[in-house]
């Protein structure tokens, strides 16, 4: 059973008289523990085509099924609670709450999900060293760099232990020291914790890291290299 | 909402401190406005009602049926002085006193005025009327039945008579007869009512009742309790006490003095409206805040509800914002508000544009705030319930919020 599980996904958008094939049947497997890169330039499709796999925006057609159960069929607030409990989603722009501190931020997603509050403290304390962020805990983000701050959110975003990780060009905020370490991270949660990566880039550097690459061209999958071996 | 979520809020708040303080300063003072107003209208009602009615109403007066209406001057209450007695015992006030009430004509040497006549009993007069005690010249009547009147100021004025003047008065007696006496002025009050001064004299009960014909009958028994909130339950008391035979009843100060009610009424109606602009502005003002707060974080909750957070709980951290924001307002407000009022409340507060209302009802020119648990919360309350509303619109567009959409926001 793969992690996910694409089915001729179409969707449209209509710019005046003009459609625009953001996602043109796209049909897609990846396996459970993949660390997979979708590659396109600007405006191929990668971000609508995360976005109806992590439930955030519906395909017009097709099905995405996630380990073994269709969710483009679930209703808004299912969708909420898949992503709440099973999709880690990282963005571009990290977008932490800035009056919170890291491990706030990190706990206010926590007790969202239900986790108890001494639970959390613990919890929060675990995957801020995780992600290299021990001792850090206490700084508002204005008070980190990019880069800390990108794994601030992703310490949010891996917190509930997801089986899949979305993130979207995670590291298009980054230098390039901050981009390596944010990769040598994902790589490494994905080897330790076999969580699925699925990482849209259009950055080369990152593409070197992944184990599967995906390459999209208006809405559609022009290639797709296993890049495991090498 | 739990320590965490307090915290978010709390912490919200204070993203844009200027703004904060802006709206806290608009919720305090409007509370500050509304704690002073409320208090001041609760202490110029109470003090209306009491100059009004201390003059001469009473709270309570037993009449002959009809008689408020007709003023003859056989509608009578038989045995004044008796039942005065027994309803001084049955109720166990000392504030009960009989009156006989005639219209006759004064004359001085020079000249006669119209004027209501008061048989009142010396004695007890001052216990149930301020004016014994306003008198600006001369003294009060004595003792038991002697010939000699007390004039309002206004009255003694146009006859141009001072105490220890002759004053003849004519008028009708109890039997038809012609009532006339020669009398002594032994006093003029000044009780700063004009319709009081023009036209109000009182003589002892008992000359008042050799002039009229009387035969001991009174026009009035005059009850004043120790408090207004005690008037309905004097009322009843003193209906079980009158005489089953007479025809008699017993008539509150509303009903005595109409005017009074209706005008504070009035009063309480124009200051409504007042309140209410205030409270909606004060609504209005909360809400353009949150709004330009939820519309500034739009990418922030975008980012939440992709994370999975519902709409719902991003919609309570609102609230509990706005509740943090109407919550200090509050207490701010109610506490400067007692703290002004307070101070307003022993040094005193000149009114302006009340005079007229103030001059009718015999008030001062100064008024004294009256503080009490209502006046101090029932204004702030109201202004928070509506701070809470006024986050609602917000706080639900929330649920019309798309994730995407609100994502791309700048
Ligand atoms: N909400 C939208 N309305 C109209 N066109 C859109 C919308 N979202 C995406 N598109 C278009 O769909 C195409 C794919 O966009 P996107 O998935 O964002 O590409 P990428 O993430 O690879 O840059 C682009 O041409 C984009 O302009
Ligand atoms: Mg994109």
């Amino acid at each position: 059973m793969p992690a996910v599980r694409c089915i001729e996904l179409v969707k449209t958008y209509r710019q005046g008289s003009q459609a625009i094939h953001a996602l043109d049947r796209i049909s897609l497997d990846i396996a459970a523990g993949g660390f997979v890169c979708l590659s396109a330039p600007s405006g191929g499709g990668k971000t609508t085509l995360l976005n109806a796999i992590g439930g955030l925006d519906l395909p017009d057609s097709g099905e995405v099924w996630i380990d073994g159960e269709r969710v483009d069929v679930l209703g808004k607030a299912a969708l909420a609670s898949l992503r709440l409990h099973r999709i880690g989603f990282v963005f571009q722009s990290y977008n932490l709450v800035p009056v919170l501190s890291a491990r706030e931020n990190v706990e206010f997603v926590m007790q969202v999900q239900g986790v108890p509050a001494a639970e959390r403290g613990r919890r929060s304390r675990a995957i801020l060293a995780e992600v290299g962020l021990e001792g850090l805990g206490d700084r508002r983000p204005a008070a980190m760099s990019g880069g800390q701050q990108q794994r601030v959110a992703v310490a949010r975003a891996i917190v509930s232990q997801p089986t899949l990780v979305l993130a979207d060009e995670p590291t298009a905020n980054l230098d390039s020291e901050g981009a390596d370490k944010l990769m040598r991270l994902f790589v490494e949660l994905n080897e330790r914790h076999g969580t699925t990566f699925v990482i849209a880039t259009h950055d080369p550097r990152v593409m070197a890291y992944a184990k599967r690459l995906i390459r999209m061209l208006d809405g559609r999958i022009v290639d797709d290299i296993d890049q495991a071996g090498g | 909402m739990t320590g965490l979520g307090l915290r978010l809020a709390w912490r919200n708040l204070w993203r844009h401190p200027r703004r904060t303080v802006l709206t806290l300063a608009a919720i305090a003072f409007s509370n500050v406005l509304l704690v002073f107003m409320i208090s001041l209208q609760v202490g110029t009602y109470g003090l209306m009602i009491d100059n009004s009615l201390q003059a001469l109403t009473g709270h309570l007066q037993v009449q002959a049926d009809g008689w408020l209406d007709d003023h003859r001057l056989q509608q009578v209450v038989p045995d004044g002085a008796a039942l005065a007695a027994d309803l001084r015992a049955g109720l166990g006030l000392a504030a009960v006193s009989q009156r006989a009430v005639a219209h006759a004509l004064l004359s001085s040497e020079e000249r006669s005025y119209g004027a209501q006549l008061l048989g009142v009993d010396p004695e007890r007069e001052p216990l149930v009327s301020s004016l014994p005690g306003l008198l600006r010249d001369g003294r009060w009547l004595a003792n038991g039945g002697a010939a000699e009147i007390v004039l309002g100021s206004a009255l003694a004025r146009n006859l141009r008579v001072a105490p220890g003047d002759r004053v003849t008065l004519l008028g009708s007696a109890r039997d038809g007869s012609f009532a006339a006496s020669i009398t002594t002025v032994a006093g003029v009050f000044d009780s700063g009512i004009a319709g009081i001064d023009r036209g109000i004299a009182m003589l002892p009960f008992d000359y008042f009742g050799e002039t009229f014909a009387m035969r001991g009958a009174a026009h009035q028994v005059v009850i004043v309790t120790p408090a207004l909130e005690h008037v309905p339950e004097y009322e009843w008391r003193a209906e079980a006490l009158l005489p089953a035979s007479a025809n008699l009843v017993v008539l509150d100060w509303d009903v005595l003095q109409p005017g009074l009610k209706q005008a504070i009424r009035a009063d309480i109606g124009s200051a409504f409206f007042v309140y209410a602009v205030l409270v909606v502005l004060v609504a209005f003002s909360v809400l353009n805040t949150q709004l330009m707060s939820v519309l500034e974080r739009t990418k922030e909750f975008g980012i939440h509800l992709a994370l999975g957070i519902s709409p719902g709980r991003l919609g309570n951290i609102v609230l509990t914002e706005s509740a943090l924001l109407g919550g200090l307002g509050l207490l701010l407000g109610m506490l400067l508000g007692a703290a002004v009022t307070a101070w307003f409340g022993v040094r005193g507060f000149a009114y302006p544009g009340m005079e007229e209302l103030a001059a009718s009802f015999n008030l001062p020119a100064v008024f004294y705030p009256q503080l009490n648990l209502v006046s101090v919360t029932a204004g702030p309350g109201v202004v928070f319930v509506f701070t809470l509303l006024a986050a609602l619109y917000p706080a639900l567009r929330l649920h019309w919020l798309e994730p995407v959409a609100a994502m791309r926001a700048a």
